[in-house]
């Protein structure tokens, strides 16, 4: 029977719950990570989505010093993040489908991988971070002891999401006539940021250039192998603007990669090759605007209560947090998770200020310390690898000063999330 | 290039069918009187699936707005850079609409000037609200 998605029942999305039930009782042993390159020319299998995620996946389970046999759970976001390939002519058999090429269910990588004890899979649509806390919560019940987390980016020639749309039906008709998506949201929600907090776009640029430098730092990412290049205030303010005020800077790179995480019990994990990188807690925002759009209003309550959620669930509180990894694309939507979890005391009306600050990964501050996904290519899981690699004390060039035993990071936009808190000791 | 068109569906057909008439109408709850904007099956305040319609006089502000330079939506591409508006009613500003601001140029937009309805031409004729700001 092919995979279902996790039911909502996975995910923790109200607050006034008490500690996380498995809180300290899951555990992250292993991470693995594939090449990152612009585009796939849609021919090269070893460069597919499924040869990469094979790819990340191995990585993982080396990096924990287990086996694929003692893999038995796998829980994948099975859709690339650029748009459907199809309709095109395929491969020969068995390519029969967007499996393995562009997509990647968790069926895909039992079968290629040969993975013959998994007992549990799912999958956790559009964002791999929905894929992670459906993981965490999975070993944390008990449906898995050993579980593959897996996400495979995909990114074919050509722009996404061209609409060629001459109608809109359903709710659709409500934006989409006027050309109202995402990014406009993303662009008048920070517009509002400005007017109501008397600040303005040239200020994210302390921000920005940070977010690449910390990329710079990251083997691992997309600039640092392929386009190593630092960038300038003047570079940001003379990007084109895509939806004023957000211009091409502001948003991450597509890029075609496969990123895995090892998700297992706490008690097994103590057993495995790295330090255990503990769970305190997982918890999702799934907001409901009043109306057409989002304002800045709802905005700033759902990051307040994601940030709330986080913390109440961890027994943690703002003080508490040394990396903080919020997702960064569009860089435009950053400050309300800073703000919503006030870390390093930053409030309401606060973060430009505080990029004016040294939020360098050398100072007492390391913002964003993964570079994100401005810094690294779009991928979603930046933020969660750092944390990781930073509790581990294996964050390389980007290894904070600062004590680094407690994470959060998190994806993707004010009102549809999902987070993880991560600390070095499970109590 | 004129817009996209809507195509109707059950829950908003009076909707629009009412802005072919030049009317702009609001669903609003039976049981709680809410104002709901996009229309849904049912009241998501309340549950209520009796939802009546009330016509507003047309008059809205200016609650914020982007300039779009690549949209997505080929058929706006011929526009740009073009306003996108968030406009609130006056009835009951939670209720947003968008608007494209006719009259006024890309990014000279007057946050919090007064707006009032008027109705455009999509491409196959359905006519939708917009909004332009009042002399
Ligand atoms: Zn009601």
């Amino acid at each position: 029977m092919p995979t279902k998605d996790a039911p909502a029942s996975m995910y923790r999305t109200q607050e006034g719950t008490g500690l996380w039930e498995h809180r300290g009782k899951v555990a992250v042993a292993g991470i693995g990570q594939a090449p990152t390159m612009r585009r796939w020319d849609g021919v090269d299998l070893s460069k597919s989505v499924g040869a990469l995620s094979i790819t990340a996946v191995q990585q993982a389970l080396d990096d924990a010093g287990i086996s694929r046999d003692d893999v038995d759970g796998v829980v994948t976001c099975p859709l690339g993040m650029g748009d459907v390939w199809a309709p095109r002519p395929y491969f020969a058999p068995p390519y029969d489908s967007e499996d393995g090429l562009t997509s990647l269910s968790a069926d895909w990588l039992v079968k290629n991988m040969a993975l013959r004890n998994v007992k549990y899979t799912a999958h956790g649509q559009s964002c791999i971070n929905t894929a992670l806390v459906a993981g965490i919560e999975a070993v944390g019940a008990g449906l898995t002891h050993t579980c593959i987390v897996l996400r495979g980016t995909g990114n074919l020639e050509g722009r996404y999401h061209q609409m060629d749309e001459k109608t809109f039906s359903g709710r659709n008709a409500f934006n989409g006539v006027w050309g109202w998506q995402l990014i406009p949201q993303i662009a008048f929600g920070f517009s509002q940021y400005c007017r109501k907090y008397n600040t303005n776009h040239d200020r994210m640029a302390p921000f920005i250039l940070n977010q690449r430098r910390n990329g710079l730092l990251n083997p691992d990412g997309y600039h640092f192998n392929h386009k190593r290049e630092v960038l300038t205030v003047e570079d940001y303010l003379a990007a084109r603007w895509v939806c004023k005020p957000m211009s091409l800077l502001d948003c991450d790179i597509p890029i075609q990669t496969a990123g895995a995480f090892l998700i297992t019990t706490a008690e097994r994990a103590r057993h495995m090759k790295q330090k255990p990188v503990y769970i305190l807690n997982h918890c999702s925002q799934r907001g409901v605007v009043r109306s057409s759009c989002e304002t800045l209003d709802e905005t700033e309550q759902f990051t307040d209560h994601i940030a709330r959620m986080c913390y109440e669930g961890s027994g943690l509180g703002a003080k508490d947090i040394d990396i903080f990894n919020p997702y960064d694309g569009f860089t435009l939507f950053f400050q309300y998770f800073l703000e919503g979890f006030q870390w390093r005391n930053v409030k309401r009306g606060e973060a430009h200020d505080f990029y004016a600050s040294d939020i360098s990964v050398e100072g007492p501050n390391p913002l964003s310390s993964s570079g994100g996904n401005c810094g690294n290519g779009r991928t979603r899981w930046w933020g969660q690898r750092d944390c990781i690699q930073q509790l581990r004390g294996q964050a390389g060039y980007r290894q904070v000063r600062t004590r680094h035993e407690t994470a959060i990071a998190g994806a993707y936009t004010a009102g549809y999330s999902d987070w993880v808190v991560y600390s070095t000791h499970p109590d | 290039m004129p817009k996209p068109s809507p195509i109707p569906d059950d829950v908003n057909k009076p909707f629009w069918d009412a802005c072919n008439e030049r009317r702009l109408i609001i669903q609003t709850c039976a049981q709680c009187n809410r104002m709901q904007y996009p229309p849904e099956k049912t009241c998501t305040a309340c549950g209520c699936a009796t939802m009546t319609w009330r016509e507003v006089k047309g008059m809205g502000r200016v609650h914020g707005y982007c300039v779009m330079y690549d949209s997505r939506v080929k058929l706006l591409q011929e526009r740009q850079p073009f306003n996108i508006a968030v406009i609130e009613l006056d009835e009951n500003p939670e209720i947003k609409f968008f608007s494209h601001l006719p009259g006024t140029p890309p990014d000279e937009v007057p946050v919090g000037a007064t707006v009032r309805l008027e109705f455009e031409q999509t491409y196959n004729g359905q006519l939708v609200p917009e909004w332009r700001v009042a002399e």
